[in-house]
């Protein structure tokens, strides 16, 4: 039966969850499944029966690499990793509480910088990462370090203002239409 | 050849500029020394990588048309040698020619008219494709002969298949031809399109710790001193996440055909690595 989880899962990812015969294929061949509470089969299960907040709330939609494995493999070529998209998306619109802070953290730091200088700057979102997460203070801060010295983490961005200007009205563009 | 026909609208994308500039530099000699001419389009913005569509659909689509948009004009092939870019591009391409609601709320968006007419492709394809590994043998001045790779594709350069239309996603071809066109001696295994866990990498470091240091043990077990890779992320994750004490160091393939090619300067490449990959190629009779 259509749920208002299931509809809405198909207007943003474009996807017919009802296709799924659950042959497990797409949890089998999931790389991160380990760490997961339901994995991608038990999780359309979970569209298709409404079970908004343990799904919304779960880590397991943040988890998702986006490494298409599932997708690849369906054999109802269901864009399982499109329903983890739409998934996020639902989840931070709905506001539910976020299954993985840390992962949801990144994804905001690495486009709001997208959204200001036009492209990606990673001395930046690396800085707002270590000072904003809960990951240990001490993570990476090594391996920071050599990509410093090695000229990888410029300080600088590599700045287009033509590129800049057009993508801040993309991102104006972008949310009128999506509220 | 004609030269029309080899040279190329050339998007580096953010990482060739950060983490990732060893590919770019290497990519840009390689294709000097080999007489393809890469244009850098102007003004390009970033792909929206792995997180604009985790956050919002318009904007994975909007990202990536945008620089479609500025590139179609140009008559010539799209090239990128960052597996996520090209997978971003592949994905609004092809969400654009396939679903015309899309299209045209991304063409009302951008304010630009798709003709759908461009090819986007993967550095990695344009030298098997157009140039050839016959003819990269024949530019080979220093084979690499001793030296142990694995091909190391990760995801987003074979998947989703028919979005991204490159190699195989079970059994990819391309960069094992290419390296045994260098003659390296490439190992067999079968963990070539598996995952890096790209983007968990800094909120979750342990699963990547986890899922990199296993892809590590297959390649050593299957022989290998080194992965060759075509993606910045994978590179950097697989260089960033081994936790065994002895770790392959992760090579662009254009990192290998420009040393092969005998293209100088090569040194300034490997020392952008995080792990140093002169050990092995100075046991396979390759340094300096």
């Amino acid at each position: 039966m259509e749920n208002s989880l299931t509809s809405e899962v198909q207007r943003l990812s474009g996807e017919n969850i009802d296709l799924c015969y659950h042959c497990h294929k797409c949890t089998a061949g999931c790389p991160v499944v380990q760490s997961m509470t339901y994995g991608p089969d038990r999780m359309l299960r979970m569209v298709t029966l409404d079970q908004r907040d343990e799904l919304l709330q779960s880590q397991d939609i943040w988890l998702c690499a986006g490494c298409y494995t599932c997708a690849t493999r369906c054999p109802n070529d269901i864009d399982i990793s499109a329903v983890m998209d739409a998934l996020r998306q639902i989840a931070i619109s709905s506001h539910a509480p976020i299954g993985e802070r840390d992962a949801l953290l990144f994804h905001r730091l690495f486009i709001g910088v997208v959204q200001r200088l036009g492209r990606s700057h990673e001395a930046a979102t690396l800085g707002l990462f270590k000072v904003l997460s809960h990951t240990p203070k001490i993570q990476d801060m090594d391996a920071g370090f050599n990509l410093f010295i090695r000229g990888k983490v410029p300080v600088l961005p590599h700045y287009s203002a033509k590129a800049a200007a057009d993508v801040r009205q993309i991102f104006k563009k972008s949310e009128s239409e999506e509220n | 050849m004609d030269k029309a026909t080899h040279s190329y609208v050339y998007y580096p994308g953010c990482s060739q500029h950060s983490t990732g500039l060893e590919y770019g530099l290497s990519t840009q000699a390689v294709f000097q020394r080999l007489g393809l001419e890469l244009a850098e389009l102007p003004d390009w913005n970033c792909c929206g990588a792995s997180s604009a569509h985790a956050l919002s659909h318009t904007l994975a689509l909007a990202l990536p048309a945008r620089n479609l948009a500025l590139a179609q004009a140009r008559g010539s092939d799209f090239v990128t040698p960052c597996a996520a870019c090209f997978n971003r591009m592949k994905g609004a391409d092809y969400a654009m020619r396939t679903d015309p609601e899309v299209r045209s709320q991304i063409e009302e968006l951008l304010g630009f008219s798709y003709t759908g007419q461009m090819r986007i492709r993967p550095v990695m394809g344009v030298l098997y494709d157009d140039y050839g590994p016959q003819r990269i043998t024949e530019q080979v001045k220093r084979p690499l002969t001793g030296l142990k790779v694995v091909p190391y594709y990760g995801c987003l350069l074979v998947r989703p298949p028919q979005v991204v239309q490159f190699d195989n996603p079970d059994n990819p071809q391309v960069m094992k031809r290419i390296l045994q066109a260098l003659g390296a001696e490439v190992m067999d295994w079968s963990y070539a399109t598996d995952c890096c866990g790209a983007g968990l990498s800094l909120s979750r470091a342990d699963l990547v710790q986890n899922m990199v240091s296993r892809l590590a043990e297959h390649a050593r077990e299957a022989g290998a001193e080194a992965f060759v890779t075509g993606c910045p992320l994978c590179q950097v994750n697989l260089e960033m996440r081994q936790t065994q004490a002895a770790r392959l160091p992760a090579f662009y393939i254009t990192e290998l055909v420009g040393l092969a090619l005998g293209i100088p300067g090569v040194e300034k490449w490997w020392r952008k690595h995080l792990i140093d990959p002169r050990p092995v190629l100075h046991s396979a009779g390759l340094a300096g």
